[in-house]
């Protein structure tokens, strides 16, 4: 059995990891003899796709959510982005929609459906109520639940009995993780983004090399990124296989905060903030790994494959198989470039696409699409080309127009829509056809993610905008070589572009 | 949940790393909110090929799985886990597994075990050299048997012991109902709530 334990205990001296403070904190009941701890749940995040089967256990077992208080439900995975006021023509997704909708009336849960402001993708409607806080656990039934991270939150992607068990109990049982420090140093150039940073880190470690770690970004590149660019950073991940990625609090964050919905107020703040700054690494902790990578060099990246671990540098070439030593690496490149349809030594900047995708949990807040829109301004869409531009929820939508960015977007040819995931899954009607090339600003290029035969090229928000105007994989400094822009248009970071 | 000892049946050679939970089942079988069923989605894309090789003839009815490594990665849909077991897998035997879906494996009677990539390779070219052989799983030795050849496998102990046992997870956490609501006790009161709502204007 296990123990209770006193998670305040000023004898602790041994310097801890954020990933070791927050877990510590959160501790119900220590594991023993090789049973897992017991792990308290802060927020429970909850949608139509990952629930129904939890709600039907605790109807069966006659247990209620244990804390209503503490979770929240929105639609987002099967919603339409189109015609969103009339009924949802898949009678399939129609029923998980409604199914959700009465699961949370009998549980008493607080939804945003489709048509309210704060629906939309669960990964931007968290932090926008400010619900995602600094130093909380936080669960979904959903894998790119890492985002929450980006707030120094212990943010964990769950299975649908996981779900079940959080809203019976509030905990979770897990085993302690393994800690790894993702060191980002240096400053990015101008066009360069977090998508590129996190699309590199992958590259480098691998679809499974972050297994069993938390990771945490550290350095002065991620110190420099805005919120938004340490959720797009921490949303991913996944894609390295870790259990979730973190990033320390800081005045970025509280600046992000103060003020949002749900943030404390008054003297709440006041506590809060005094805790929160408790939080970062000590000097002298110990992480079990560490990756170093330097931001000075770093140019956009993209991928070529259909992993989020097989990618290279814009101007770089699709790589030759052939030069794999590692076997199983060897063959799944050599059946991801007869998928992409891609022959190996061909330019990334000569792969003409179909589609452009502006969207996901991973690059659909209000920042994202100000800095496409930016880069296409004034400019027209490229023959052939569609783009999709999908906000994240209904706010980031009304927020955007409220700029006029809907008018940028429609203008320059591409469609806007209304918020969800989207072409990201493609579990709505937002799909590629068979043999359709999309650069996507998601975080999966898996085979038929985005469509059954349709083939992704994972890329940042501003490759896609350049990607949109010349029809084929560009970054915002190829539309400076051909005169489209002038190099002053191509932004130091996502948070200075200006309309 | 049943309780989970030996497992003998016909074992697919699945010469594949990186199968992601989206090749086990794809996003548009996720729609439907029942939790069985799923046997015709699992591998939906490869198997409109009739070579893969779960349409050959020699692997139907199919008990254990041994896959390349960085198995039930990415998306953390328990579909790809009800899919398996649907479709009648009690094991799927990897060098390495995504965690999600290794958590999710364990809370749904489906044993996931790790096994060398060395001994990947021996088991693929025994299975292989006689399609449809029977092959053993023994949790309680955490072996698995095939005519001469027996390999071991690993498996979290705890996940072991409720696998062994039968044991549900939301019941074993409730006998530990009182300090759950302790802990509740000392929360400090601006952690975030969901309810009442608010919200603030544009």
């Amino acid at each position: 059995m296990t123990n209770a334990v006193n998670t305040d205990s000023p004898t602790e001296i041994r310097p801890r990891t954020l990933a070791e403070k927050v877990w510590d904190k959160h501790l119900v009941a220590k594991g023993e003899n090789g049973t897992p701890d017991l792990i308290y749940i802060d927020l429970h995040l909850v949608h139509e796709v990952t629930s129904p089967q939890a709600f039907d256990g605790l109807r069966l077992a006659g247990r209620p959510v244990r804390r209503p208080d503490l979770t929240i439900a929105t639609e987002d995975h099967n919603t339409p982005t189109l015609a969103i006021d009339r009924p949802i023509a898949d009678l399939t997704s129609r029923t998980q929609i409604e199914t959700l909708r009465k699961n949370c009336a009998e549980f008493g849960i607080r939804l945003h459906s489709l048509g309210d402001i704060e629906q939309g993708i669960v990964h931007v409607v968290g932090p926008q109520l400010g619900l995602t806080q600094p130093g909380i656990t936080v669960v979904c039934g959903d894998s790119h639940t890492s985002t929450h991270g980006a707030f120094g939150a212990m943010a964990l992607g769950i299975g649908t009995s996981e779900v079940e068990h959080v809203m019976a109990t509030q905990t979770l049982p897990l085993k302690p993780f393994k800690t790894m420090a993702i060191t980002v140093n240096g400053a990015l150039r101008p066009g360069v983004t977090a998508k590129d940073i996190i699309l590199a880190v992958i590259a480098k470690i691998g679809t499974g090399g972050g297994q069993g770690y938390v990771l945490e970004y550290r350095g002065s590149a991620i110190r420099a990124l805005s919120m938004e660019g340490r959720m797009t950073i921490c949303n991913m991940s996944i894609e390295a296989g870790a259990r979730a990625g973190m990033v320390a609090p800081d005045a970025t964050t509280y600046a992000y905060l103060e003020g949002r919905a749900h943030a404390p107020q008054g003297a709440d703040w006041d506590a809060a903030v005094e805790y929160w700054d408790t939080l970062a690494t000590d000097e002298g902790a110990t992480f079990d790994a560490e990756v170093i990578l330097d931001a000075d060099t770093l140019e956009p990246f993209v991928t070529w494959g259909t992993n989020p671990g097989q990618g290279v540098s814009l101007s770089d070439t699709v790589p030759n198989p052939a030069d794999i030593d590692d076997a199983n690496e060897r063959s799944a490149a050599e059946r991801a470039l007869e998928y992409m349809d891609l022959a190996a030594g061909t330019a990334m900047k000569d792969i003409r696409v179909d589609t452009v995708f502006l969207g996901s949990c991973t690059n659909s807040r209000v920042e994202d699409l100000r800095a496409a829109a930016d880069i296409i301004k004034g400019k027209a869409i490229a023959d052939g080309v569609r783009m999709l531009v999908v906000p994240g929820s209904a706010r980031v939508r009304i927020e955007a127009e409220a700029e006029g960015l809907d008018k940028i977007f429609l203008a320059f040819g591409a469609e806007w829509r209304f918020a969800g995931c989207s072409m990201c899954l493609g579990m709505n009607p937002d799909q590629l056809a068979p043999g359709e090339r999309c650069a996507s600003t998601s975080n999966r290029n898996f085979e038929g993610r985005q469509g059954k035969g349709g083939r992704t090229h994972l890329v940042s928000p501003l490759v896609a905008a350049a990607t949109a105007i010349r029809g084929t994989l560009s970054s915002p400094w190829d539309l400076v070589q051909d005169g489209t822009i002038p190099a002053s248009a191509v932004p130091a970071d996502l948070t200075t572009a200006k309309l | 949940m049943q309780k989970f000892t030996t497992v003998t049946g016909v074992a697919v050679p699945m010469r594949r790393s990186n199968v992601d939970t989206d090749q086990i089942i794809p996003a548009v079988f996720l729609k439907r909110v029942t939790k069985t069923g799923f046997e015709d989605a699992l591998f939906y894309g490869w198997r409109q090929d009739p070579e893969f090789i779960l349409n050959q003839s020699a692997y139907q009815n199919p008990r254990v799985l041994v896959v390349g490594a960085d198995f039930g990665t990415g998306s953390s849909r328990e579909h790809a886990v009800w899919a398996l077991r649907d479709f009648g897998f009690d094991v799927v035997l990897s060098p390495r597994f995504g965690d999600i879906f290794r958590g999710n494996s364990g809370k749904q009677g489906l044993l996931a075990g790790q096994i060398s990539e060395a001994d990947a390779e021996t088991l693929w070219r025994v299975l292989e050299a006689d399609p449809g052989i029977e092959l053993t799983v023994d949790l309680v030795a955490c072996t698995a048997s095939v005519g001469d050849l027996t390999v071991s496998f690993e498996v979290d102990e705890y996940t072991r012991w409720r696998l062994l046992e039968g044991l549900d997870d939301i019941g074993l956490t409730l006998r530990d109902e009182a300090r759950i609501a302790e802990f509740e006790s000392h929360r400090e009161p601006w952690r975030p709530r969901t309810l009442p709502a608010r919200q603030v204007n544009l």
